[in-house]
């Protein structure tokens, strides 16, 4: 066995030689009536510059609170982070004071949410929000930071943009939006931007565009991109580097077209088999069995074995053989992969 | 904070419980509430045993001495300007104070629920024609209102209690109407209409218990707001009148002497002030643990 | 905004025609025979019949409405019985003090309000927000005039810091006219304050929860930034719709308030109306109150335009 036991190891990959942003050993804990409870588990995985890499589960994986905490976003009286750190460009943002941080998102980090028709102010012009925030990293006028909003609004492809920055949210589509929100978290062209679930919310027709234009943006301006999302089809899509969770847990991670092609944790070969339109098998609609565990009631040894039509008794034993936890596993090609039975298992991927 | 986060903490409470055993365990759990409530059930049980409690009977007069400070010559919270005893006289004022608030939230609920299940379950025209009236009830300030009709009708009591009625029953109307328009929403109401049950059948079985919990906790609000106004049309002698006393009436009286007897006001104040905030606590906590959709209703 | 603007106009008119309808009607109530009411008790039936005929009593129903509501329109609304005095010059003479009185309290209320709201809301769950919500609370149960009273026994009795009694025409002087506000302010502002704090506190902290706010922070926008300009112009609806209810309280409860501190205003013309039975005074007073109100509530409607853009093309 290979298994390599140090948790951050997981680093990894195309990252490790220019990272822009590291997140190593992360863990988030919730509070509840019970005490604190944990729903990250040792989160490590690294970005390069430039690069886009999908973070991939069902709901309840954690994706959306790795994102929110690299941001610092998480409510701070009922959630905490114990360990772990996240380094943008070198930089340490886990317990970096509340003022600093707030200079840092939008300008060096900022996120995109789920949700473009309630993630934009009712009450404010699109153009005066994009404007505040353009006002508040890069000073200057309120006639020069109207400029830049413009300028992004039509780079992003809103047709009229000096006209249409003085619209109202609601007076424009769902695509619009999530175009809008785009502008305004490229407007300070920040290192690293977090996409949390950006199409999931709209039309097909309209989902592919918006990938086209983040694909587009990150390209022109050499932009990071975290691509949070449950479908494997748009990380197929667009991203250069794919990051697996499960109920807390880095579960696998590797080149796109090396998961695709050879899934090494049982759990992503699941999910693609879940997934019709990738495998392009028909007739089959094939459901992982079985629930993500909640925080709290999480099984022994592999978080994922209940659900595994591979598990043995081994797996539920865990590393330590008590029902311990399963330590990520460096695999070849910088791939890692967070299975007891890696080396024993060939799974089945897509073409 | 996100929406993947509440979901996660949502998961984490204990689920499925019954209506009622989730009231219980989250009213038990409100210990302001259970204060109020053990307020409310003192100050009741001291108005309808007052006269044991009492240490003068209620009207003697005592001109030797008045004005009494608490504690001197018997007189447990003071004596007034005509020499009664303020103990005495607050017992048996809280038993009109009592009666009169729920006179008007009796008033208020008899002209409030009838036209709100019938705008809410009739619709269109006859729910616009209620809704216009409440609307212009409610243009009127309420105290003004108040005293209009109690200067129209003569000074008492009774006639100041109906009056807080009307003027509380939009508030009623509103909130069984907008129960009855949200319950109908529901499908199984739909599909029990469709199969042709009664109307009043669907009413009782389906709107009543839905409307229940939110009227509840107006009622407790109402009540506060009820003692309130007696207390203030009481304050302008527009309410009860001699030699029968609420606690607004006291201070009235006491107003007099503020300077000479400060006791006169501040002890009837206190208890009008105390049981207010018993029905408010009281209408919050159960609205607290009442679930999440009669909270929106309410 | 301009059509929007028209349509709520025109919305007040059915309301306004109600609500006419209603105080007319209180002559209806009057038990017995209103002439002889109004005439006296010790009236002969020569004076009672010569009040019915000045008070129009005789005229069918319609016709009595039809004037009343007419003379009302052109703003006459009649001649108090007992003094002569025309109702619309006696309520224009109290209405300043009235005003003010209201201001006052708005304001104090204000002030209390707004920041307590704010920090009860930011604050959710832990002590400031208990401590306010508790205050609130005690704030909403006290009868003002009881308030009131115990702020002269301390405040102008035991320390003669602010007169106990009277009012001061801004006229005299705007020091002198603010001071003698400032416990009949906080006596009547005591309860709109809680009231404002209890729904800031509820509305902020749901805008608080909101996706935009969470973009503006994502945004890095300062904390005090988004509270004060993303979360208050979000919030502000409910709490101006609270805050034009309270409009109405704050008149009806001018008339205690200027019971306890002897300010010469329109609540104690009500009074003193009641007391006297002078129909024509208190009809006048309920109709004025009830203008206001509504204009207040069309004032109200028409912020929604600012704060909501959706109101505003909805129209």
């Amino acid at each position: 066995m290979t298994a390599a036991t140090h948790p951050a190891a997981g680093g990894a990959a195309a990252g490790k030689t220019d990272p822009v942003l590291v997140v190593e050993d992360l863990e988030v804990e919730f509070a509840t009536d019970s005490g604190w409870l944990g729903v990250l588990d040792g989160v490590s995985f690294a970005v390069g510059r430039g690069e886009t890499v999908g973070i991939v589960g069902e709901s309840g994986s954690g994706k959306t609170v790795t994102s929110l905490a690299a941001l610092g976003l998480l409510p701070p009286h009922s959630s905490r982070i114990p360990r772990g750190s996240v380094r943008l460009d070198g930089v340490e943002l886990v317990g970096m004071p509340r003022r600093k941080l707030e200079a840092i998102r939008g300008d060096d980090i900022s996120m995109i949410f789920q949700e473009p028709m309630t993630s934009l102010n009712p009450a404010f012009k699109v153009g005066d929000q994009i404007a505040e925030v353009v006002r508040r990293h890069r000073g200057g006028s309120w006639r020069s930071a109207m400029a830049r909003a413009v300028e992004v609004l039509s780079e992003v492809g809103i047709p009229n943009a000096a006209q249409r920055a003085r619209s109202f949210p609601h007076e424009f589509s769902g695509g619009m939006r999530q175009r809008v929100m785009i502008a305004m978290a490229m407007a300070c062209q920040p290192k690293v931007i977090i996409a949390d679930e950006p199409t999931t919310a709209l039309d097909v027709t309209i989902q592919a565009q918006v990938l086209d234009l983040m694909r587009r943006m990150s390209e022109e301006h050499g932009t990071a991109v975290v691509f949070v999302t449950h479908d494997l089809g748009v990380v197929a899509d667009i991203c250069d580097r794919a990051v697996v969770m499960y109920a807390g847990q880095v579960v696998e991670q590797a080149e796109v077209d090396d998961l695709y092609h050879r899934p090494r944790h049982p759990y992503t070969a699941a999910l693609m088999t879940a997934m019709p339109q990738l495998t392009g098998r028909s007739g089959r609609l094939a459901t992982i069995p079985g629930r993500t565990p909640a925080p709290g009631s999480m099984p022994p040894g592999c978080r994922f074995h209940p659900r595994c039509a591979h598990a043995l008794d081994t797996c539920r034993a865990g590393d330590d053989g008590a029902g311990g936890r399963v330590a990520i596993r460096e695999l070849d090609g910088g791939r890692t992969s967070r299975c007891l039975r890696v080396h024993e298992l060939t799974l089945e991927g897509t073409e | 904070m996100s929406a993947a986060t509440l979901d996660e903490r949502e998961a984490l409470e204990t689920p499925e419980l019954s209506a009622k055993a989730r009231f219980w365990r989250r009213f038990r759990r409100q210990v302001p509430a259970l204060l109020a409530l053990g307020w409310l059930a003192l100050v009741v049980l001291a108005s309808i045993i007052a006269p044991l409690l009492a240490t003068h009977p209620p009207l003697e007069q005592d001109l030797g001495a008045v004005l009494r400070a608490p504690g001197q010559d018997g007189h447990l919270l003071g004596s007034d300007d005509l020499g009664r005893d303020v103990y005495t006289r607050a017992l048996y004022a809280g038993r009109i104070s009592l009666v009169a608030a729920a006179q008007a939230v009796a008033v208020a609920i008899a002209l409030g629920v009838v036209p709100g299940l019938v705008a809410g379950y009739a619709g269109r025209r006859v729910d616009s024609v209620i809704m216009r009236i409440t609307d212009g009830v409610m243009c009127f300030p309420p105290l003004i209102l108040a005293i209009a009709f109690v200067g129209v009708l003569g000074p008492s009591l009774t006639n100041a209690m109906f009056v807080i009625g009307v003027i509380f029953a939009p508030r009623f109307v509103r909130l069984v109407r907008g129960s009855v328009l949200s319950v109908r929403q529901e499908t199984f109401i739909e599909a029990s209409r469709s199969i042709g049950t009664p109307t009043h059948r669907v009413i009782r079985r389906h709107v009543v218990p839905n409307v229940l919990s939110p009227l509840i906790v107006q009622i407790s609000l109402a009540a506060a707001m009820a003692m309130l106004a007696e207390a203030s049309l009481s304050f302008l002698g527009l309410g009860v009148q001699p030699p029968d006393a609420s606690w607004g009436s006291m201070i009235e009286r006491g107003f007099r002497y503020t300077a000479a007897a400060p006791w006169l006001t501040v002890f009837p104040g206190l208890l009008i002030a105390l049981t207010v905030l018993a029905f408010n606590v009281l209408g919050d906590g159960l609205r607290d643990s009442l679930g999440r959709e009669e909270r929106r209703a309410a | 905004m301009l059509q929007y603007t028209v349509k709520r106009v025109l919305m007040m008119v059915p309301l306004l025609f109600l609500v006419s309808l209603g105080v007319f009607a209180l002559v209806l109530l009057i038990p017995g025979d209103p002439a002889i009411t109004i005439a006296g008790e010790n009236a002969t039936v020569a004076e009672i019949e010569a009040t019915r005929e000045r008070l129009g009593f005789n005229d069918p129903v319609i016709v009595q409405y039809l004037g009343w509501a007419g003379s009302a329109l052109t703003g006459d609304l009649g001649t108090s019985l007992f003094s002569n005095e025309s109702v619309t010059g006696a309520i224009l003479g109290r209405f300043p003090v009235t005003i003010s009185v209201a201001a006052a309290a708005m304001t104090v209320a204000l002030l209390i309000a707004v920041p307590a709201g704010i920090i009860a809301a930011v604050h959710r769950g832990r002590w400031p927000d208990r401590l306010a919500t508790l205050l609130a609370s005690i704030g909403i149960s006290m009868p003002n005039f009881w308030v009131g009273i115990l702020l002269i026994i301390v405040l102008a009795l035991m320390f003669p810091i602010f007169p106990a009694v009277g009012y001061t025409p801004i006229t005299d002087g705007v020091g002198a006219w603010a001071w003698g506000l400032v416990l009949p302010g906080i006596t009547l502002g005591t309860t709109v304050a809680a009231e404002i704090t209890r729904q800031l506190r509820g509305s902020l902290h749901d805008v608080m929860q909101q996706d935009y706010i969470r973009t503006a922070r994502a945004n890095g926008l300062r904390g005090g930034v988004i509270i004060a300009k993303h979360g208050l112009k979000n919030a502000a609806v409910p709490v101006v719709t609270v805050i034009g209810f309270q409009v109405g309280f704050l008149l009806g409860g001018s008339v205690i308030v200027e019971r306890v501190f002897g300010l010469p205003g329109l609540g104690d013309l009500a009074i003193r109306a009641v007391l006297q039975r002078d129909i024509p005074m208190i009809q006048g007073i309920v109709v004025v109150t009830a203008l206001v109100v509504m204009l207040i509530n069309l004032a109200v409607d028409l912020s929604y335009g600012y704060l909501n853009p959706k109101v505003r093309q909805q129209g």
